[in-house]
Parts: structure tokens; sequence; C-alpha cells
């Protein structure tokens, strides 16, 4: 069971994940990406932190933005992942291509 | 201590596997990062054979066999028909997946991550894959 929230604030966007991320759902992480870019986001946290399980297929939807957000000029930052998610993240070597924080204020402070 | 479970082939069931390896895995001695790891690991395996040898047909079905040991915990993927050697698919690099936008090849590169050893066999008709991870002693 996956809930995305996307709370829109003045300068940035936030995508709240609730739950686990499979390859049931992972469709709809890429769709919710694709709304926040069609909106012309340009800052966009992803707040981890209710987020308790993420397989390759989430994963893999990160990763399929990154050349975009870079050309695009996009920033993207995770913050307040569950360790045990973060680790996932640092098995594949992710952490060195996504910038991830602890919180919501280093996060902010990341984009500006 | 062994249990079997059947999943058919629809991604939907893997939040089952989830649940199945984790109470499997309450007995053991790892701690919840290396429990979380070990499930995921179990579940890219499964899913990888779900949407790609069996085209995510509900009416076909894998199973999935846990042994606990004091020291070594051993989970048996069957499937049958056409096989999906894990040993010999290379993983693409991450710049790779990265230019290419593929969603994809990341799971193998975890499963192999995380499994201290796998293995894989095949008759022509039945698939085993074989993934083993060592415990700690308590």
């Amino acid at each position: 069971m996956l809930n995305i929230e996307h709370i829109k604030q003045k300068g940035y966007s936030i995508l709240q994940l609730s739950g686990e991320v499979d390859a049931s759902n992972s469709v709809d992480l890429d769709a919710a990406f694709q709304e926040i870019l069609s909106e012309g986001a340009k800052r966009i946290l992803v707040d981890g932190s209710k987020l308790e399980y993420i397989s390759s297929a989430g994963l893999g939807v990160f990763m399929s933005y990154l050349e975009e957000f870079q050309e695009k000029d996009i920033q993207l930052v995770i913050f307040g992942l569950l360790e045990k998610v973060h680790q996932v993240f640092v098995i594949l070597g992710l952490d060195k291509l996504i910038t991830l924080k602890p919180n919501q204020e280093e996060a902010l402070q990341a984009i500006v | 201590m062994s249990r079997k479970l059947r999943l058919y082939c629809n991604t939907n069931q893997l939040v089952y596997l989830r649940e199945f390896l984790d109470s499997t895995l309450q007995s053991t001695t790892m701690d919840e990062i290396e429990k979380h790891q070990v499930i995921l690991a179990v579940e890219e395996v499964c899913a990888n054979l779900i949407i790609h040898s069996h085209s995510c047909n509900p009416s076909s079905f894998i199973e999935v066999k846990a042994e606990i040991f004091p020291d070594q915990a051993i989970f048996e993927i069957y499937d049958f028909g056409q096989g999906f050697n894990i040993l010999e698919y290379k993983e693409p690099a991450l710049s790779h997946v990265i230019k290419s936008k593929r969603k994809g090849g990341l799971g193998i590169m975890l499963v192999k991550k995380i499994m201290d050893k796998i293995e894989f066999e095949s008759n022509g008709k039945k698939n085993t894959c074989r993934l083993f991870k060592n415990l700690k002693s308590k």
C-alpha cells in the first residue's frame, strides 16, 4: 500500500510517500513525478519519513529522472528516510547520486 | 524450520510474500536492517520471475521455500517454464541505468550485494534459484 501526497509550498513541492513501493505500485510514483514536472516544479523534496519499504522498481523511478532533472536544472532532495530504507540506497550507491538529508530543515537548506 | 508459499504471478501478491518472509525471519538473529534487506532480495527475484518469466499471468505461479538453520537462511524459489538464470545475468552499470532512463536493472544488483551465495539450476521444466544468507551465531 502506497500513499502519495503532493504538497505545494512557495518555491518548492513536497512529495510525501507513505507505505511501501514495490513493482505493483511504482507506476503511481512515476505518475506523481510526471504530474509535478508538468506543473514546472524546479525544486522537489521527497518526504520519505513514512516510507517503510522500497524495492528496485521504486528506486528505478528515481533513477529514470536523474538525467532529466540535471538537464532541466531541477533539484531533488529526499529526506527523512528510515535507516532500513536509507541502507538500500547506500547498498546501490544511490546516496552518491541523489541528495539525501535526515530531515526537512536540512533538505530545505540543500535546495536554496 | 521450513515454510513454503505459493505466489500467483501478479505483482499485487508481493505484499503477501513480504508478510511470509517477515514472519519466517522473526526466529532468526537478524536485526531489522538485515531482515529488511533479505526480504528485499527475495522479493526482487520473485518480482523478476513474475514480471519477466511469467508476464504477470495470474494463472501461473512460483513457489518460495524458506529454511532457517542456526547459521544460515536458505530461500528456494521455484518456477516452471522459461528459466531465468540470475548467475548469467550481467547487471548494467549505474551510469547506464541513468542514461537509458530504464526503470529496471537494479533488482539483481541488490540480490547479489545482499545475499552471501546464489545458485541456479534447471532441468528444463522446473527452475530453482537458491539464495543463502549467513546468520550470526546467537
